[in-house]
């Protein structure tokens, strides 16, 4: 067996592989009991694309896909740090609340 | 000769970075919670996507592209366990409890709400 031979053998096994791990991180992304879990899921989700795309761009011998993996990565980036802010403004506005109405309780009770 | 070597070394990184994604994903979907889960993401997704990098750095006989490579593998690596960082700081300030099996000691969440 050859090398080029063994490299597109191994690029339709890892491509299998790959595609297994995007449908089990959909199955979290459907199933994830709260929103952090979905995010998280998200992430995976963009590195397993970034996978992808290497892959072809061996398969196809078209390294130009490189630049787009690498730019994939920096949309996975901003996206994952804006929902992590869009959580933490939302749970402390929530937790905010609850310490106001308990703070009214202990008032009402004295 | 060195060609094919370099051929066969690719693709054993290629099948062996298939191999870490299907972990992360197996992980995200059988670990107990949001912070046992964060560690599957970042560290074995993180592995994955990047020794594919490494494949096409050596599969490809340029400079430019084994820099650009170089350059993607570096950037992945610092950024994928910084967003896993902060998701997890988020959700916990934001008030996600752990699971019951997680004992947390070093954490004071009681502190954060005075």
């Amino acid at each position: 067996m050859s090398g080029s031979e063994f490299l597109s053998i191994a690029s339709i096994i890892s491509l299998g592989l790959l595609t297994f791990a995007f449908l089990l991180t959909i199955i979290r992304i459907v199933r994830g009991p709260t929103l952090p879990d979905r995010v998280l899921a998200l992430d995976l989700l963009v590195a397993i694309g970034i996978a992808y795309i290497a892959v072809g761009a061996i398969t196809t011998g078209y390294f130009l896909y490189l630049d787009i993996a690498i730019s994939l990565g920096l949309v996975g980036f901003l996206a994952t740090v804006a929902f992590a802010r869009f959580i933490l403004h939302r749970g402390m506005k929530n937790r905010q609340i609850e310490i106001d109405e308990k703070k009214k309780e202990k008032e009402a009770a004295r | 000769m060195i060609v094919q070597v370099f051929q066969y070394l690719a693709g054993g990184l290629m099948i062996v970075g298939g191999l870490f994604s299907l972990l992360a994903a197996v992980g995200i979907l059988r670990l107990p919670d949001l912070y046992t889960r964060m560690h599957a993401v970042s560290k074995a997704g993180t592995m994955g996507a990047g020794l594919m990098f490494v494949a096409i750095a050596v599969v490809s006989f340029e400079v430019s592209v084994i820099l650009r490579a170089f350059a993607g593998f570096v950037f992945l690596f610092l950024t994928m366990p910084v967003s896993a960082h902060l998701l997890a700081r988020a959700s916990l300030l934001a008030g996600y409890k752990p699971s019951s099996a997680t004992d947390i000691t070093d954490l004071d969440i009681k502190e954060l709400e005075e």
